[in-house]
């Protein structure tokens, strides 16, 4: 599956735009991510979160991802 | 330093109690007397959200010693309630959506009935301004304006029935 | 979780009606309980001493005089609050601001604090308290922060998102980046670009009430606090960690919530509360006076942001380019970083680049402001927009419209869109009368948009069936601004009955599971999406119950109108069982019907608004007067449009107070000049015109009902629309927020003299 990255987080992935990871559910995804890119560490703790064809998840381990979707990882946020 | 021993009235009740001489009216009715409905938002009179009335003349009760309540007549939102009836702007303040988190709501309420008794029917320009003393950062005012003119011609409705009666 | 959350275009019976709020009559007659209004049996009065200085080496602090002092019980400092983070920065730097360690970081800065018998005996204690400091050099502008020979503010932070890896501490504590495409191409293939600097000053939330707390530490370690706060689950976990007290053994209870707007997201004072409770064996009450509010609770960051935009003749943007520096006082934060990613969120960019930069100075750690970050980012970018509308001779609508981004374009912050409400907002002010109202002399009309995420998060709702067939809904989100009432509107909606047949409470930490702040426009959202699922459950029981009551199968039962009714020819004799008839029957049929749901109910979905603003600018005073001005946002789908509406007006009100008049003054020493409403001055009555609102309703495709949060969005465009108003009004661009009347005589001065 293609991962795009947020700018901010391509530096941790040896400058890529996207990577390449086969996940079947969030939690998969960022224990992979951490996994291939051990830079990514820091922004994992910080929080990552994943927009599955344009919605953010922020927390939802368990959440599937279909295997067509589009998925783009982003620092996560908070609101007021 | 000694106490000072204050006998007022609070919403028609006789009360009496004890401070120190530079004890705010504000912290007196919170702390002493219970009346919690006044609120504190500043401590300055810069905010409104503890208007009482003093003799019937809207005051900041952060500004009042108490002390200088001796013998007279205060009046807090708790005694706008009249034989478990609530007030025109109370039911107003509620069915217009006139609150969001509440806590300016009694210095408005109280701030607004001072206005309504000086002058049933003030158009939005008088209603804006004497409420001006009053902040309030959740609504915008948009919703207490509205409440307040729907409370001032429910008032007026029924001040014409009691007189026809 | 299996709960089907998708949008279905269902007919409501009570969602959407303008019901009155369960919390009303409370609210209107005093007795509502907020964070100041509860009292213990032998209770103290907390107060805290504070550092006169921007930045400080505390050298010594003697608090001998002030713990011998008759009446007083408990005088802390730093060495009673001990580092138990385990390392973890994020925790330290609550605890650091709670109490300063060693250095204050700030003007107000939490340095020692006392609980005495009375307010008399703490106050002269605090007199008591002697500290040593030493003043050091300070700074807190954003730019002069981040020169090279800047004042550093914690040696700890080291830029990240740079390579290599810095060596020296630095005051820029992040840089990220957002966008997509090549925008060096882009800006080569412009007919015209418009570049222009802003900056915006801090503001505060301005909550009208105080932050006030209730702490109460039994000597078995085990705790209770009472607080007014938009999250007392995380309240409880934060200050659990922070004292070394077990999660299940400090009880929460969160009062009601005089306002908070992201301010109470942010624990200030709570473990200062707890730890002089421990030490004196005794309830203590700590609230804050309303100087401290503004100089020790976080305001929102002030900025200076850069913008570039390049388009065609035909009016298509072809590159759009931001640098944004935000400070975030004195400990790191990532405002810069949203405020980055918030910039061109309304626009469909081929080419797009924006920098955020987080950067420390002496002032109060920044907090979360209503879709924090984005307001000011909004003003650089619309304000940019306007320019350039202008530059190309055409309508600023029509210009927006051209480029508003729509379902399926690629988000300048990453993600692709689903269905969004940017392009709808705008037709809306197209057609709206205001936008024909008629101007007099000394008067102009701007628009602008404006967007937030939105977010959802960790949700426990419990429903609780009574046996009269009334129901009890309990949520563990903080009510800021009516959210009972909607979240009571859908339990009545799901179960089919009236809304007069639900209570809906907030409960204590020790009553339901965690659910994390009432932020990112979450309440209604998040608590709702847990209440839908909660009813449907019980509706689940229920149709057990009256299988058992009829003696039939379950699967012979449906769930209509608010009672359970047997389908198939064979039970035709059987008239409807209603949720009453069930509830009566509880007891024989199986003991309390209660549904449950636990959640993170995510995807909040993102909404926009589009606003538009007429002002008078008086050019004798540069005073300027709001005369006109309309809201438009999409909601998804308004539960209680009297608290979409409030929610839209409100957030337009802080707007215009953060555009016009609201600023932090910092003088020369590093300390705050205006800490009080008197000079620090938020919007009154007689400063508004009524607020029209417009609520679109395009739906959520990831809520039953097609909701989206709304609370945050209406304060993002604001200080743009106003900006536009106002250049429009006077024929000169004002480019520094808050545009208070001596910022506009400048600016006509300089026009005149230019
Ligand atoms: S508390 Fe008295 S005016 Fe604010
Ligand atoms: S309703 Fe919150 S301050 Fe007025």
């Amino acid at each position: 599956m293609k991962i795009s990255l947020s700018p901010t987080l391509q530096a941790a992935a040896n400058g890529e735009e996207s990577i390449s990871i086969v996940a079947a559910t969030i939690g998969q995804l960022l224990s992979k991510l951490e996994a291939q890119y051990p830079n990514m560490s820091q922004h994992l703790e910080a929080g990552i979160a994943v927009a599955i064809d344009g919605q953010i998840y922020r927390d939802d381990w368990g959440k599937e991802i279909p295997t067509d979707a589009e998925i783009y990882l982003l620092p996560r946020i908070q609101g007021g | 330093m000694s106490s000072v021993l204050v006998s007022t009235t609070i919403n028609g009740d006789p009360i009496e109690f004890a401070c120190p001489p530079e004890e705010t009216l504000l912290d007196s009715l919170r702390d002493r007397v219970g009346l919690t409905g006044v609120k504190e938002g500043c401590g300055t009179g810069d905010c409104g959200s503890c208007s009482v009335t003093l003799d019937g003349r809207l005051m900041c009760s952060c500004l009042v010693l108490s002390a200088e309540v001796e013998g007279r007549q205060v009046g807090t939102v708790e005694g706008m309630v009249e034989n478990g009836q609530l007030h025109p702007l109370q039911e107003s303040f509620i069915d217009n959506a006139a609150l969001q988190c509440g806590i300016c709501t009694p210095g408005f309420l109280i701030a607004a009935n001072a206005l309504l008794e000086r002058n049933p029917s003030p158009t939005e320009k008088e209603i804006r301004y004497a409420l001006a003393g009053n902040l309030c950062r959740c609504t915008g005012y948009d919703k207490i304006v509205r409440a307040v003119q729907v409370a001032s011609k429910e008032m007026r409705k029924k001040s014409k029935k009691t007189k026809k009666k | 979780m299996g709960n089907d959350t998708s949008y279905t275009d269902q007919k409501f019976e009570q969602v959407g009606r303008r019901v009155r709020r369960p919390d009303g009559v409370d609210k209107v007659t005093g007795r509502a309980k907020y964070g100041a209004d509860a009292y213990a049996p032998g209770q103290l009065v907390g107060l805290i001493l504070r550092s006169p200085h921007a930045h400080a080496r505390i050298k010594k602090i003697d608090i001998s005089k002030a713990e011998k002092l008759p009446g007083v019980k408990a005088v802390v400092t730093c060495e009673d609050l001990p580092d138990l983070t385990g390392g973890n920065r994020g925790m330290m730097d609550i605890l650091e601001n709670c109490m300063a360690r060693g250095r204050a970081l700030y003007d107000g800065h939490a340095v020692a604090a006392v609980a005495a018998v009375d307010k008399t005996i703490a106050k002269q204690a605090l007199k008591l308290i002697k500290v040593t400091y030493e003043k050091l050099p300070h700074v807190t502008d954003v730019d002069e922060a981040m020169e090279a020979d800047a004042p550093v503010v914690q040696d700890f932070v080291f830029t990240s998102g740079v390579e290599p890896k810095p060596t020296k501490p630095s005051n820029v504590s992040g840089i990220s980046q957002f966008g997509h495409g090549d925008v060096d191409a882009g800006f080569a293939e412009a007919d015209v670009i418009v570049e222009k600097s802003y900056k915006t000053e801090q503001t505060h939330q301005g909550y009208i009430e105080p932050h006030a707390c209730l702490a109460n530490m039994s000597s078995d370690g085990s705790g209770e606090l009472w607080v007014t706060t938009q999250g007392h689950f995380v309240f409880r976990n934060v200050c659990s960690t922070l004292l070394g007290i077990d999660i299940a053994k400090l009880k929460v209870t969160a009062s009601e919530i005089g306002g908070g707007f992201g301010g109470k997201t942010h624990v200030w004072m709570e473990p200062v509360a707890l730890v002089l409770s421990r030490k004196a064996n005794r309830p203590v009450k700590l609230v804050m006076t309303r100087d401290e509010v503004f100089k020790a609770s976080g305001p929102t960051c002030s900025t200076s942001i850069d913008v570039k935009i390049g388009a065609k003749k035909d009016g298509t943007i072809t590159a759009a380019s931001a640098s944004l520096r935000y400070q975030n006082g004195a400990f790191p934060a990532n405002w810069g970083m949203i405020g980055a990613m918030t910039a061109y969120a309304c626009y469909d960019l081929k080419n797009v680049k924006t920098v955020g930069y987080d950067v420390l100075v002496n002032r109060p750690k920044v907090a979360a402001y209503r879709a924090p970050s984005a307001p000011m980012a909004a003003f650089g970018v619309e304000s940019t927009m306007d320019l350039m509308a202008g530059k190309l001779g055409m309508d600023p609508v029509e210009f927006r419209i051209k480029n508003a981004a729509k379902e399926g374009t690629r988000a300048s912050y990453g993600p692709v869109y689903g269905p969004i409400g940017i392009g709808p907002t705008l037709e809306a002010v197209k057609k709206h009368p205001h936008m024909r109202a008629k101007l007099k002399k000394n008067q102009g009309r701007g628009m602008a948009c404006g967007f937030w995420f939105n977010f959802g998060g960790q949700t426990c709702t419990d429903l609780n069936i009574g046996i009269d067939g009334t129901v009890s809904l309990t949520v563990g989100t903080i009510d800021v601004g009516g959210s009972r009432a909607s979240l009571s509107l859908i339990a009545a909606e799901e179960l089919g009955i009236d809304y007069e047949q639900v209570k809906a409470s907030v409960a204590d930490t020790a009553s339901l599971g965690h659910n994390d702040m009432t932020e990112g426009s979450r309440g209604t959202f998040s608590s709702g999406m847990a209440t839908i699922f909660a009813a449907r459950n019980a509706v689940e029981v229920m149709k057990g119950r009256a299988a058992k009551m009829w003696d039939i199968p379950v699967e012979d039962v449906v769930w209509e109108n608010g009672g359970a009714k047997a389908t198939g020819k064979a039970h035709s004799n059987l008239p409807p069982l209603t949720l009453k008839e069930i509830a009566a029957k509880s007891p024989q049929t199986g003991g309390p019907i209660a549904g449950h749901n636990e959640t993170v109910a995510d995807n909040a979905g993102v909404s926009f608004a589009s606003h538009i603003c007429d002002v008078e600018v008086d050019p004798e005073t540069g005073s300027t007067r709001v005369i006109r001005y309309t809201v438009i946002q999409d909601a998804g789908k308004a539960i209680h449009p009297d608290y979409v509406e409030g929610q839209f007006q409100g957030g337009a009100a802080q707007g215009i107070g953060w555009a016009l008049n609201e600023e932090y003054i910092y003088g020369k020493d590093g300390t705050l000049q205006n800490p009080g409403f008197l000079d620090y001055r938020i919007p009154v009555c007689s400063d508004l015109p009524f607020i029209d609102t417009e609520i679109l309703e395009i739906p959520n495709p990831n809520h039953p009902y097609g909701v989206r949060g709304v609370g945050e969005t209406s304060i993002v465009p604001p200080l743009a629309a106003i900006g536009n108003a106002v250049s429009n009004a006077v024929g000169v661009r004002l480019n520094h927020i808050p545009m208070s009347p001596p910022r506009i005589l400048k600016a006509l001065d300089e026009q005149a003299g230019g």
